[in-house]
C-alpha cells in the first residue's frame, strides 16, 4: 500500500458492458467445431472423409443387404436377371451352413460335434467370467474330462460310429486346431521359457535354438514339414493322421511363441520372489510351481489370449496342406457347379471374414478387459 | 561338532548323499540326461529317415538342384526357361519373395504411420475411420484377405478391353496393371550418377549445417536445399544429355495388351493384402510409441519456443522411434514370413516355386524343406541383426 506513489486513486463505480457470450462449446455444434472443423486442414480432412463415406457406404449396403439374394436352392437364384445388378448371394451360405460348420461329418452324427462345441463354449464362458461359482472346478474339468469326452464324441468308438478325421471340416476343424494348439503349446511354452532362463548352459542353448528356429520360419513351411517330412522321420509303416500331423506342427510353432510370452512374465517377477522362495528352502521346481509361475502366468494372461488370437487366425493355413477348415471348406465350395456364380466368392469370403472377426474381436476385447483388471490389482 | 564332521568325512554313503543334493552336480547330471535323450532321438530319426528314403529310392543329396526343372513360372525377374535348373527356379523364387517383401514393407510402413497418427488425430471422423480400419483388418486372417483381394476383387475386374483407364496410360483389368515401360537411352547412367553425387553433397550439406548451427546458432534451410539438389542436379544432367528416356506405351491388340509393363494381379493382391494387414499392426505400434512420449516433453519444447512442427520433428518423433523400432522390426519379419502365403493365390514366391513345384517334381522333401526354412531363418536373423544395430544407435544412452 505504501508503495503507491501517485495520488490519483481510481475506483470504478459502474459496471463494464457485458462481453458477448462465448461461442457455443456445448451440444453438437460445439462438439463438431472442436472435433471436425477446428482448422482449415481439419475441415478439408472432414469433408474428404464425409465424401468417402458417402461414396463407399451406400453401394456397400446395397450389395450386402438390399440387392442381396436371401433364399434359393441353386445358382439360378443368384444369377443376374435382365441386367439388374445382383448383390451378395446369402442363399449360398444358407444352403452350405452345415458344411461350413462341420465339413463332411455324416449328417446323422452332427449332434456330436454340435454338443462338443456347445459344452466348450459354455465351459469357456464359465472360466472366462471372473466370479463364476465353482470356477476352479470347471477349469479342472475343462482340462481333464472335457478333452477325453470331446475326443470320444468327435472320433467315435465305444458304441459310437467312428468318424475319420478326413471327414471333419469347417469351423469344427478350425476350433480343434486352435484349441488343441493352444492347450498343447502352454506346457511346451512354460518348459521352453524356464529353459531359456535356466542357469544350465546346455539347457539354455537347446531352448534358445528351438525357440528361434520355430519363430524364424513361416508357419506354412512348418505345416509343409509336418505333412511331408514327419512321415519320413518315423519308422516305415507308421503313418498317422493328417490332422494330427498338422496339430503337432501347430503346437511346436505356437509353443515357441508362447515361450517368449511367458518369458516376459517370468522377467516381470521381482528377484525377491525367487530369492524368497529359495530362502524358504523350496527346490527349483517347487519354487517355480508354488511361487513364480502362478504370478508370472497371471501377468501374461492377456499375452496368452493374444497368442490365441493369432493362432486362431493362423489355423486358416491348414487349408494349404489339404485340410478343410472354415476357410478351406468355403473355398472348396466355390467350385460347386450347382452354385457357381460370380457373387459366391465375395459372399463366402465375407461370411468367413465375419465369423473370424467375431471370434478374434471378442477375444481381443476380453484380453484388454483382463489387462485392465490385472493392472488394478497390481497398482495398489 | 568335530564328531559329526569326522563321520561325514569317513562314511562313503554321506559323500554320495552330499553329491546327490549338490545343485551343481545335479545340474550337470540333468544336462547330460537331456543331451543323451536328444542324441538318441536324433539318431532314431536319422535311422528312420535313411530307411524310408532307401525304401522310396530317393538318394539324399543336393544334386537335384542341377537337374532340368521342366516347369514354367509366371513371373520371372531373371532369365528362366523350361530347361533351366532347379537352382535357377530357386533363385527366381527367392527374388520374388524379396521383391514382394520389400514392396510390402514400404507400403505397410507408409500406411501404418499415416493410420497410427490418424488414430490420435483431434479430428473425430479421421480417428474413428482409422480405428475401424485397424480393428476390422487386424481381426481377419491374412490368408482370407489375400483370397478376397485375388478372387473377389481382382479376378472380377473387367477384361483389358473394358478395363479402367488410369492416368499415364495405365490400365487396370483382370490381367493386372498395365503401364508404360521406360526405355533407358544412351547416357542414362550419367543421370543415375548425378543422383548419387547429389545425395552425397546433400549429406555433406546436412552435416555442415548441423555443425554451423551448433557453433553459431544460424539455421540453414537444409531440407529445401537438399531437395533442390537431389531433384535439380539429375534433371540438369538429364536435359543436358537430350532426355535419353522414352516410354513404350502398351497397345490393345485383340484381347490383351502388347508392349508396356504388366504387374500381375497375383502380385497386386499380395502387396495389397500384406501391406493393408501389416499396416494395422504398425499403426498400433506407432500409436503406442507416440503415446509413450509424455506430454511434459512437448510442453517443455513449447516453453523453449519451438514451433509445433519442430517439436514433433526434434522432440517427439526421436523419442517415439525408440519405442516404435523394436516392434516395427518384428512386424517387418512377420510380413516377410507371411509373404509365403503367396502359394495360396499362385504368386511364384520361394515356397510356391521351391517347396511347391520343385518338391513335387523331385520328391527331395528333406533337402527342399531344409533349404526353404534356412532361407527364411537367414532372412529373419539378418533383419533382426540390422534392426538391432539401428536400435542400438537410437537407444537411450544411460549413464
Amino acid at each position: 500500500m505504501s508503495r503507491i506513489e501517485t495520488d490519483t486513486v481510481f475506483v470504478r463505480r459502474d459496471f463494464l458492458s457485458p462481453e458477448p457470450p462465448p461461442a457455443s462449446f456445448g451440444g453438437f455444434p460445439g462438439w463438431a467445431r472442436r472435433h471436425l472443423f477446428s482448422s482449415p486442414l481439419n475441415i478439408a480432412i472432414s469433408l474428404l472423409m464425409l465424401l468417402f463415406v458417402a461414396w463407399a457406404l451406400p453401394p456397400l449396403i446395397r450389395w450386402l443387404f438390399v440387392d442381396a439374394v436371401w433364399t434359393g436352392s441353386n445358382r439360378e437364384a443368384c444369377l443376374p436377371k435382365n441386367g439388374e445388378p445382383m448383390g451378395a448371394c446369402w442363399a449360398f451360405v444358407n444352403a452350405k451352413l452345415a458344411q461350413f460348420t462341420f465339413g463332411s461329418y455324416p449328417a446323422d452324427q452332427r449332434w456330436r460335434p454340435a454338443l462338443v462345441m456347445i459344452v466348450f463354449f459354455l465351459g469357456l464362458a464359465a472360466v472366462a467370467v471372473p466370479g463364476t461359482p465353482g470356477r476352479r472346478r470347471i477349469v479342472w474339468l475343462m482340462l481333464t474330462a472335457f478333452p477325453v469326452a470331446a475326443f470320444w464324441l468327435l472320433y467315435g468308438g465305444l458304441g459310437l460310429p467312428v468318424v475319420e478325421t478326413s471327414n471333419w471340416g469347417g469351423l469344427l476343424v478350425t476350433l480343434v486346431v486352435a484349441v488343441t494348439g493352444i492347450v498343447a503349446s502352454l506346457p511346451l511354452g512354460i518348459l521352453l521359457a524356464l529353459g531359456r532362463r535356466s542357469k544350465l548352459p546346455f539347457i539354455k542353448i537347446v531352448s534358445v535354438v528351438f525357440i528361434e528356429i520355430w519363430r524364424g520360419v513361416p508357419l506354412i513351411t512348418v505345416l509343409f514339414m509336418a505333412s511331408v517330412m514327419l512321415p519320413l522321420f518315423l519308422p516305415n509303416g507308421v503313418n498317422f493322421d493328417k490332422l494330427l500331423r498338422a496339430l503337432i506342427g501347430v503346437a511346436m510353432f505356437t509353443g515357441a511363441y508362447m515361450a517368449e510370452t511367458i518369458r516376459g512374465g517370468l522377467q516381470a517377477i521381482p528377484r525377491g520372489q525367487y530369492e524368497g522362495a529359495a530362502s524358504l528352502g523350496l527346490s527349483y521346481w517347487q519354487s517355480m510351481r508354488l511361487v513364480v509361475l502362478p504370478q508370472a502366468l497371471k501377468i501374461v494372461i492377456p499375452g496368452i489370449v493374444n497368442s490365441f488370437i493369432s493362432l486362431f487366425k493362423d489355423t486358416s493355413l491348414v487349408m494349404i496342406i489339404g485340410l478343410y477348415d472354415l476357410l478351406g471348406s468355403i473355398q472348396r465350395n466355390f467350385s460347386d457347379a450347382n452354385w457357381s456364380t460370380p457373387s459366391i466368392a465375395p459372399t463366402g469370403l465375407i461370411f468367413a471374414a465375419a465369423v473370424f472377426w467375431v471370434f478374434c474381436f471378442s477375444m481381443s476385447r476380453y484380453s484388454m478387459y483382463m489387462e485392465r483388471k490385472l493392472n488394478t490389482g497390481r497398482k495398489r | 561338532m568335530t564328531l559329526r564332521d569326522k563321520t561325514a568325512e569317513d562314511s562313503p554313503r554321506s559323500w554320495v548323499r552330499a553329491a546327490l543334493y549338490d545343485a551343481r552336480i545335479r545340474g550337470w547330471v540333468f544336462q547330460a540326461v537331456v543331451l543323451v535323450v536328444l542324441l538318441l532321438l536324433t539318431l532314431w530319426i536319422l535311422h528312420n529317415t535313411a530307411a524310408n528314403l532307401r525304401a522310396a529310392n530317393i538318394p539324399f543329396g543336393f544334386d537335384f538342384l542341377h537337374m532340368r526343372a521342366g516347369f514354367d513360372i509366371s513371373q520371372k525377374p531373371i532369365d528362366y526357361t523350361l530347361d533351366s535348373s532347379h537352382a535357377q527356379a530357386f533363385k527366381i523364387g527367392l527374388l520374388n519373395t524379396i521383391i514382394l517383401s520389400v514392396l510390402g514393407i514400404v507400403f505397410a510402413t507408409i500406411i501404418g504411420f499415416i493410420v497410427g497418427i490418424s488414430r490420435l488425430s483431434n479430428n473425430w471422423l479421421l480417428a474413428k475411420a482409422a480405428t475401424v480400419y485397424v480393428e476390422t483388418l487386424r481381426n481377419i486372417p491374412l490368408l482370407l484377405q489375400l483370397l478376397f483381394w485375388y478372387k473377389a476383387v481382382l479376378s472380377v475386374l473387367p477384361g483389358p478391353r473394358q478395363g479402367y483407364m488410369l492416368p499415364l496410360a495405365t490400365n487396370l483389368s483382370n490381367r493386372g496393371l498395365t503401364m508404360p515401360r521406360p526405355i533407358f537411352g544412351q547416357g542414362f547412367d550419367f543421370v543415375m550418377w548425378a543422383l548419387l553425387v547429389a545425395a552425397a553433397i546433400a549429406w555433406g550439406l546436412a552435416r555442415w549445417a548441423r555443425t554451423r548451427q551448433a557453433a553459431t546458432g544460424q539455421p540453414f534451410p537444409v531440407f529445401w536445399a537438399s531437395a533442390g539438389l537431389v531433384v535439380g542436379l539429375p534433371l540438369l544432367v538429364f536435359l543436358a544429355l537430350g532426355a535419353p528416356l522414352t516410354f513404350e506405351i502398351p497397345v490393345l491388340k485383340g484381347f490383351n495388351f502388347v508392349g508396356g509393363m504388366v504387374i500381375h494381379p497375383e502380385l497386386i493382391a499380395m502387396v495389397l493384402g500384406l501391406s493393408l494387414y501389416t499396416a494395422t499392426f504398425i499403426a498400433e505400434t506407432v500409436r503406442a510409441g507416440i503415446l509413450a512420449v509424455s506430454v511434459g516433453q512437448s510442453e517443455a519444447a513449447f516453453s523453449l519456443g519451438l514451433q509445433p512442427g519442430q517439436t514433433m520433428r526434434l522432440i517427439v518423433v526421436p523419442q517415439a522411434m525408440r519405442v516404435i523400432i523394436p516392434p516395427l522390426t518384428s512386424q517387418y519379419l512377420n510380413l516377410t514370413k507371411n509373404s509365403s502365403l503367396a502359394l495360396a493365390i499362385g504368386y511364384p514366391d520361394l515356397v510356391a516355386v521351391f517347396a511347391g513345384s520343385t518338391l513335387n517334381i523331385t520328391g527331395h522333401a528333406i533337402e527342399v524343406i531344409a533349404i526353404t526354412m534356412a532361407v527364411y531363418l537367414a532372412l529373419s536373423l539378418i533383419t533382426a541383426a540390422v534392426m538391432n544395430w539401428f536400435n542400438a544407435r537410437v537407444a537411450l544412452v544411460e549413464r
